[in-house]
């Protein structure tokens, strides 16, 4: 000792920065880890942190912690933290990584975290290439929960739940997770490391620097699986443990690099971030600025007369049943009026029969709800039988057919019977038939100028070879109204 | 060990209130310079000891060590670096 | 202010984002799913983030990231999709994360259909996840408090760093009306507990766990007494010639829009009848029940569900006064000449004064002015 005194030395390896000095967020034994003795995790952690300190991107760094024997990383890392729900720590890192990118995301995981009940959530954030670190501690069981078996753990080998050994014929076989997520086109980096002895922990500390390095210049997801000895619930020394990670868990999780695409993810230009807009131009973009509403024509209306227009339309999907009832609420509102507009919605809108529902008013509308229609549009013949009997007393029927069916007439209702889809196709198009009978509709309430018309049918109609032919086949349906009242 | 006037290449530190005695710092050792204590520290463990010379500060005990802050490890500083001594550069209990 | 017509679920999200929400987490359901599709095209032009999750589950465990990185974030949903985002809901109120929780609801139980309906009122308003907690619990009945309360609901999420759902049937999220919004956005700060990545905001921690059992109850006490506040400041429902009613019809969302119009036309027969819509389930706005209980002789509760809501009226009035139910459940809406035959079913039965009903004639004026 006295020839070393003399000597000068320097610290070449102590406990990273990034890792408490003291750990203030456990309850006690505040100086060391709550890991078991011999396991893995502490060895892992120490390897994180030291990545982290080597990058210097500690202040940067948010470590998420999901649950089981890795649910403490808060207690050590001297990191952001985020604790979360067991499995869903990529969900989590996703969310943090896409709002904040300037930060550095580990998720630090167990295998039956992340193989098992968070295997949804690894898969999909790794297809989709987040840009975030994870570290998967691979001890092929639940060693939080005292020894059942993860999807990880070898064949034959026993765990609390699997008493005689894990049974491929009724438990499956070992999940591959590094191996399964390298069949994906998106991830940057994969390799599969082992803590069993001294050279596999070094390649172990190198891996992971690397992925850390690889999120800090961007190349996209990285994940290590670390094989991790659990001397406590394997039942073995923490020497023995080490010797059973390299001389039996290799076997069934060879080691290796994976998946490797950071030299081209280098070579490719990466991708622009487009800046925030100004804060005043979000109601432009939104589409709700005030500027860029148009005034309508409010003033053209007759202040006298009272509306309360309830419409009910129907048919079957395609017949434009929804555009006739939006024009109509479209309409209404230039002119100042309260309007609703109430679709059937759902597999309804893709097949079989459609129907809304449209209200004008001059008051306040209650229920948006047409139980009991002013006029109904049936554009064929289930849609006119579906709703008949629903309309008011003294309503319109304006119905697409060569015959209103006779067991359908009632006294107390008008009917406009006409072959719209045939006018309409002879027009240049059947599928202006609508619009003939939005112009049979307009001309029977006649309250809304036409100035406002013409306005919601150039707002919602963006093809001027449509918006000729709809202007005429509206007009067309006004004549056909007032041809039919003349008749009667 | 054979020339007396030459200082080890590294020196070792570990905190025994940390360790937990699982050995795999002894197992990693490649001079075999460490060994456990016959004396428990205060939770129960019989904690790694560093023998007190033989050290070449290879670091890869500490690698190998699942507590972060248990071991430290020290090596001879090249003439001209700045220095800090053997015995003062680091707080906490040396072997 | 000028309008323009819109459909519920669009007006959710632009409200939102100029609310300064600027992340959304979604998974496509019937019938939430514009929802998804207005973050999906606008969330990118304003400077947040979209990304359709593997499952809701994936949804609102990002909405826990993004609130824990300090982000106004938001999702939307119905029924089986709230169903598994309960895991995350409950995460977040014990981490007391902030978000917006949009529930277009739809018929269940199970697959159900895809019908309107108000079954989902247990599993939101009295937090359908583990342990002790609550959700604020906003009900729009107009595609305009679709805009109004979203910013709302992001308001009250931050000040009271809890989950906020915004529970619409399938109605007030597909029609269309006219609607107005703010012409300014709002701006936002970063919460000073946030996780951010910053060297600032390192030493912040977000965490549910607890281990020390004194120390967890000191944090749910923490969290009931928020919940207090909440039911002092912040209980609303709106009242609709309640003035002299003596039966008061008590509905949320679309319910309440029908009881309106049975407002009218019973008003018309001459009795005196009133709505009570809450406009926050939770915290139930009580004490407004129990100021019209003075002069309202019964409450008649209308509901799309199997009297969920029900239990809560019943609790509020504590015995001082009858309440009736009428439901319809499925999918189906109760027509409002159902709910106006029942009320005046119940008139008669309570001898209340009433005009013989003369529903031609009125029908007949109508029609004269259509």
């Amino acid at each position: 000792m006295s020839n070393q005194s003399v000597a000068e030395y320097e610290v070449a390896r102590s406990k990273a920065k990034s890792l408490y000095p003291r750990y203030e967020r456990k309850e006690e034994l505040q100086h060391q880890t709550h890991f078991c003795p011999g396991c893995g995790h502490g060895i892992v952690h120490k390897m994180v942190a030291q990545a982290i300190d080597e990058l210097g991107v500690q202040d940067r760094t948010i470590m998420v912690g999901p649950v089981g024997c890795s649910v403490f990383t808060y207690y050590y890392f001297d990191t952001g933290n985020v604790q979360s729900a067991h499995g869903r720590a990529p969900a989590v890192a996703t969310a943090i990584r896409r709002s904040r990118p300037e930060s550095i995301v580990i998720s630090y995981q167990g295998d039956g975290d992340l193989s098992a009940i968070g295997s949804a959530e690894i898969l999909h954030a790794a297809n989709r290439g987040e840009n975030i670190t994870v570290i998967f501690v691979n001890n092929a069981i639940y060693s939080m929960t005292g020894g059942q078996a993860a999807p990880t753990t070898l064949l034959g080998q026993k765990s609390t739940t699997t008493p005689n050994g894990r049974n491929a014929a009724t438990e499956g076989y070992p999940l591959h997770v590094s191996e399964l997520l390298s069949t994906l086109q998106a991830p940057a980096y994969i390799e599969r490391v082992g803590l069993g002895d001294n050279k596999q922990i070094a390649q172990a500390s190198r891996a992971i620097k690397r992925a850390l390095d690889n999120q800090v210049r961007g190349l996209g997801f990285s994940l290590i699986e670390v094989l991790s000895p659990c001397p406590t619930i394997w039942k073995m020394t923490p020497v023995d443990s080490q010797h059973w990670v390299r001389d039996v868990m290799e076997k069934t999780f060879p080691l290796g690099v994976f998946c490797d695409r950071t030299k081209e993810r280098l070579a490719a230009p990466a991708a622009q971030s487009v800046p925030a807009p100004a804060l005043d131009e979000l109601p432009g973009i939104l589409g709700v600025a005030e500027e860029d509403l148009p005034e309508g024509n409010a003033a053209a209306m007759a202040k006298e007369q009272e509306i309360d227009l309830e419409v009910r339309i129907a048919g079957f999907g395609g017949q434009g049943v929804l555009l006739l009832g939006e024009m109509l609420a479209e309409a209404g509102l230039d002119a100042g009026l309260e309007v609703s507009w109430l679709p059937s919605y759902g597999p309804e809108m893709r097949s079989g029969t459609s129907n809304c529902h449209v209200r004008l008013s001059r008051q306040t509308i209650d229920s948006p709800l047409v139980t009991a229609p002013t006029v109904l549009v049936a554009m064929n013949e289930p849609s006119l039988r579906k709703f008949d009997r629903s309309v008011r007393s003294g309503g319109w029927i304006i119905y697409d057919g060569d015959e209103f069916p006779a067991d359908c007439a009632r006294e107390d209702v008008h009917v406009l019977a006409l072959p719209f889809t045939r006018i309409a196709d002879a027009m240049g198009d059947k599928r202006a038939a609508n619009m003939v009978m939005l112009g049979a509709v307009l001309e029977r309430s006649g309250v809304l100028p036409q100035a406002s018309i013409d306005a919601a049918l150039r707002r919602l109609i963006k093809n001027p070879r449509w918006v000729e032919l709809d202007e005429r086949a509206l007009a067309r349906g006004r004549e056909l109204f007032k041809e039919a009242l003349a008749e009667a | 060990m054979t020339d007396e006037k030459k200082p080890d290449r590294g020196q070792l530190r570990i905190d025994e209130q940390e360790c937990k005695g699982c050995g795999l710092c002894i197992e990693a050792c490649p001079p075999k310079v460490i060994s456990l204590s016959e004396r428990l520290n205060h939770y129960g463990y019989r904690t790694a000891l560093y023998q007190g010379s033989g050290c070449t500060g290879c670091g890869i005990c500490f690698m190998a060590c699942p507590e972060p802050g248990a071991i430290t490890v020290l090596r001879l500083m090249n003439r001209g670096a700045g220095s800090v001594s053997a015995t003062g550069a680091v707080g906490g209990a040396a072997a | 202010m000028k309008k323009q017509l819109m459909k519920g679920n669009e007006a959710i999200v632009k409200s939102a984002i100029l609310a300064g929400c600027r992340a959304f987490y979604g998974y496509p359901i019937t019938p939430a799913s514009e929802i998804a599709e207005a973050a999906a095209e606008f969330m990118p032009k304003t400077g947040g983030v979209y990304v359709q999750a593997e499952s809701e589950v994936a949804a609102i465990n990002m909405l826990y990231g993004g609130a824990s990185a300090g982000v106004r974030v938001m999702t939307a949903s119905s029924g089986p999709g709230i169903s598994l985002m309960q895991e995350g809901i409950s995460y977040m109120a014990g981490a007391e994360l902030p978000c917006v929780i949009a529930d277009i609801t739809r018929a269940g139980p199970g697959l159900g259909n895809i019908g309107a309906e108000q079954g989902d009122y247990h599993q939101v308003v009295k937090g359908g996840g583990h342990g002790n907690y609550r959700t604020i619990v906003l009900a729009p009945h107009s595609v305009q408090e679709m805009a109004d309360l979203t910013a709302l609901a992001f308001e009250l999420a931050d000040c009271y760093r809890n989950p906020v759902v915004l529970m619409a049937d399938g109605f007030i999220g597909q029609m269309m009306e006219p609607v107005e919004f703010p012409q300014s956005a709002t701006p936002t700060h970063l919460p000073e507990w946030a996780v951010a990545g910053t060297a600032a905001s390192r030493g912040n921690l977000i965490n549910s766990l607890s281990l020390d059992f004194d120390e967890l109850e000191k944090h749910i006490q923490k969290l009931e007494a928020k919940y207090k506040l909440a039911e002092q400041r912040e209980t609303r429902a709106e009242e609709w010639m309640t003035g002299d009613a003596e039966i008061v019809l008590v509905g949320y969302g679309i319910v309440g829009r029908i009881l309106k119009a049975v407002t009218a036309e019973a008003r018309a027969a001459g009795l005196k009848v009133g709505v009570l819509r809450p406009i926050t389930l939770y915290p139930f706005p009580k004490v407004q029940f129990q100021r019209l209980a003075f002069n309202a002789r019964l409450f008649v509760v209308v509901e799309m569900s199997n009297g969920q809501m029900l239990e809560d009226v019943k609790l509020a009035l504590n015995g001082s006064r009858p309440v009736e139910f009428l439901n319809r459940m499925g999918g189906n809406v109760p027509s409002h000449e159902e709910v106006l035959r029942f009320v005046q079913e119940l008139a008669r039965r309570e001898g209340l004064e009433q005009k013989t009903p003369d529903r031609k004639t009125a029908e007949e004026e109508r029609m004269a002015n259509v």
